[in-house]
């Protein structure tokens, strides 16, 4: 029986035990060195990263090393966050990725596609690429952060754990090597969040690895637009349907439902009935909830810089470990969010005729992350709620596919006003994706949420609920219902918005019973930082970029 | 860049003009404008001038002007809008509002 890659990795450890020192320490000044012993010319290599934590030390490590020892590399990671993810290409270190999500490189990952110094695999949501870590994206290479370790290797990865699990699993399971860049060494951790014989090699980082407090949003760029449609979301949607388990996508929008929750949905009596379990980062504008008795149960995917104290004090909330910590794992929580939410609501930055919508723009790869996963009806789903039947009875093609069998359905929204940045129309003909799919030698455009997942559309002139149409031409009718002054919303008939209108497919925001004048950030239960930090009694403390008192 | 410059007419309605000469409400900043309405005698119609750095949508702002005019039923009254890249819902929100204040300020006074 062959025994390569066993023997392979022997070797390969072998090779450095020189540069351990005590147990599986390895010198900070040691770190290139090491990589250039282990890593060889065509490997699958991982630099742990997503949205929020970086390996970054590892990662600019990498970039230092002999291009004639380490070469062509295949990356096979959630983010392509920093420079050096992309320097690597530029000295023919590494060759071909598959990834995730490049939000900060997106505009330099485009250009490296078009002049031919990267070969792109595949765009994968998060949750996909950790499923082809185990079947054909395995790395061989792993390079991860943590937060602490021992000698021996054990790791202690806290509140921003997310990543690592995954991908130290899959790697050191398959003979892959497993090292760890680490804030600081200690004797005793507070708890063992990677055990020590998945680790092959530890070293000291000179700097706490980089975390992005992606999530947070200052409650006082916040303006009477979003507190329109987070009347909107609330009336004809949380309450209509009754949604208690959910996901916010990231943005203004949702941190304003957040915040409007103890003041509007007091009012419409809706506490205990919808949002007391979410699957979402701890992030700063959930606190007013939080303290206000609406929310019972928070799974994080990440951490967020600044909410570390806060979290530890509500145990009964969040999940925390042994030691009283928050750990949370972005693997587990795309999980969650995939099959257990009755609805994901976001923003997008267009929607077209049809209703699919995309971030992707003509000059910019951004990939997916995690939003189709959450964005989507759960195909696999098997169990009953409330909202997800009601949904499901609705949906007006579902005889068409399934003939009389009763089906549920997620509510997956999108929510976003007509107009963007400079005027830029959310509603278009067709989605930028298919420029940039052309540019770059894509075979289908990158689409974040397809029109067949999504279910409302929420701007400020109402309410489509897409999924009751009956046919494909009435759901474009709807969607130019609700997209304003848009070339695409001056194109609506206004005979045919009124029978929209009159079958409870188009609500405007009178149709609701909801007071325009109303809308003001008067309704926000917290206004600015310095209001969310009182609401936590202190215990959040917000990165100096948001300290603006 | 230069700011472009839109001057559009519309029919007036039967509500008549403000009840004071000249009304302001809001402020030029980010994705903002500033709204002033001014009584005049224009033979029962509205003029709306608008100045802003956006290019390329003059039939959007002539779609906002007009519907809020018609709502309205407003007539001899010159609307100068001074736009930093408000949306059409702002434009319309803060169109409302200055009106409520035109109307309010009036009768006080």
């Amino acid at each position: 029986m062959s025994q390569h890659l066993k023997d392979d990795r022997s070797a390969r450890i072998q090779s450095a035990t020189h540069l351990m020192n005590q147990g599986k320490l390895v010198d900070t000044a040691d770190a290139v060195s090491l990589l250039e012993h282990v890593i060889q010319p065509g490997d699958k290599v991982n630099i742990e990263g997503n949205n929020q934590k970086q390996a970054d030390f590892l990662a600019k490590c990498l970039t230092q090393v002999n291009p004639e020892i380490v070469h062509s590399l295949h990356i096979v990671q959630s983010a392509i966050a920093l420079d050096n993810h992309l320097d690597i290409f530029e000295k023919g270190i590494a060759k071909k990725i598959d990834f995730s999500f490049s939000g900060p490189q997106s505009e330099r990952l485009a250009r490296f596609v078009k002049e031919g110094k990267i070969e792109l695999g595949n765009i994968h949501t998060y949750l996909e690429l950790y499923a082809r870590y185990f079947v054909d994206l395995t790395p061989r290479i792993a390079m991860v952060a943590a937060v602490q370790a021992d000698i021996h290797g054990n790791l202690y990865t806290g509140f921003n754990t997310e990543d690592t699990p995954v991908i130290v699993e899959a790697t050191r399971f398959k003979q892959g090597i497993v090292i760890a860049q680490v804030n600081e060494i200690v004797e005793t951790l507070p708890r063992v969040d990677i055990p020590g014989d998945w680790v092959d090699f530890v070293i000291p980082s000179p700097n706490p690895f980089y975390v992005e407090p992606l999530f947070t949003r200052d409650p006082s760029l916040i303006t009477d637009a979003h507190v329109l449609r987070a009347m909107i979301a609330l009336k004809g949607i949380y309450a209509e349907y009754g949604i208690k388990r959910l996901n916010h996508g990231i943005g203004f929008d949702t941190a304003t439902i957040e915040l409007l929750l103890p003041t509007y949905g007091e009012e419409l009596g809706l506490k205990g009935k919808i949002c007391t379990h979410f699957v979402l980062n701890p992030h700063p504008t959930l606190i007013p909830a939080i303290e206000s008795g609406w929310v019972e149960s928070v799974y994080c995917f990440g951490g967020e810089v600044g909410m570390e104290e806060y979290v530890k004090a509500r145990p009964d909330i969040f999940f925390l470990g042994p030691d009283g910590s928050l750990r949370s794992n972005r693997g587990f929580g795309q999980v969650a969010g995939h099959y257990s939410i009755d609805l994901f609501i976001g923003s997008s930055l267009q929607i077209d005729q049809y209703g699919n919508s995309s971030t992707a723009t003509a000059g910019r790869i951004a990939g997916f992350g995690g939003g189709p996963n959450m964005g989507c009806d759960a195909r696999g789903r098997r169990h009953v709620s409330e909202a997800w039947l009601k949904c499901g009875q609705e949906d007006g093609m579902l005889q068409g596919r399934c003939g009389t069998m009763p089906r549920g359905r997620r509510l997956v929204v999108q929510m976003l006003e007509t107009f963007g940045e400079k005027w830029a129309p959310s509603f278009v003909e067709e989605l930028d994706a298919w420029k940039l799919a052309e540019a770059a030698g894509f075979d289908i455009p990158p689409v974040m949420i397809y029109g067949d997942d999504l279910s409302h559309i929420i701007t400020e002139e109402g309410i489509a609920y897409l999924h009751k149409c009956k046919s494909l031409k009435q759901r474009q009718e709807a969607i130019r219902a609700i997209a304003g002054y848009t070339a695409l919303g001056m194109a609506a008939v206004e005979s045919e918005t009124a029978a929209l209108r009159k079958e409870g497919i188009v609500k405007t925001p009178e149709d609701l019973g909801i007071d325009r004048t109303r809308a003001n950030r008067s309704m926000l239960a917290a206004k600015n930082m310095r209001e969310l930090v009182r609401y936590s009694d202190g215990l959040y403390k917000p990165p100096a970029r948001f300290r603006n008192w | 860049m230069a700011l472009h410059n839109m001057t559009f007419t519309f029919p007036g309605g039967s509500a008549g003009s403000i009840p004071k000469p000249f009304s302001h409400t809001g402020v030029v900043g980010s994705g903002d404008l500033e709204a002033l309405f001014t009584k005049a005698d224009l033979k029962g119609g509205v003029e709306a001038q608008v100045t802003t750095p956006v290019r390329g949508y003059d039939a959007v702002w002539e779609k906002v002007l007009g519907r809020f005019v018609a709502e309205s039923g407003l007539s001899d009254v010159k609307i100068h809008l001074n736009d930093n890249n408000a949306t059409p819902f702002v434009v319309t929100l803060r169109l409302k509002q200055a009106l409520a204040e035109a109307m309010e300020r009036g009768e006080a006074s």
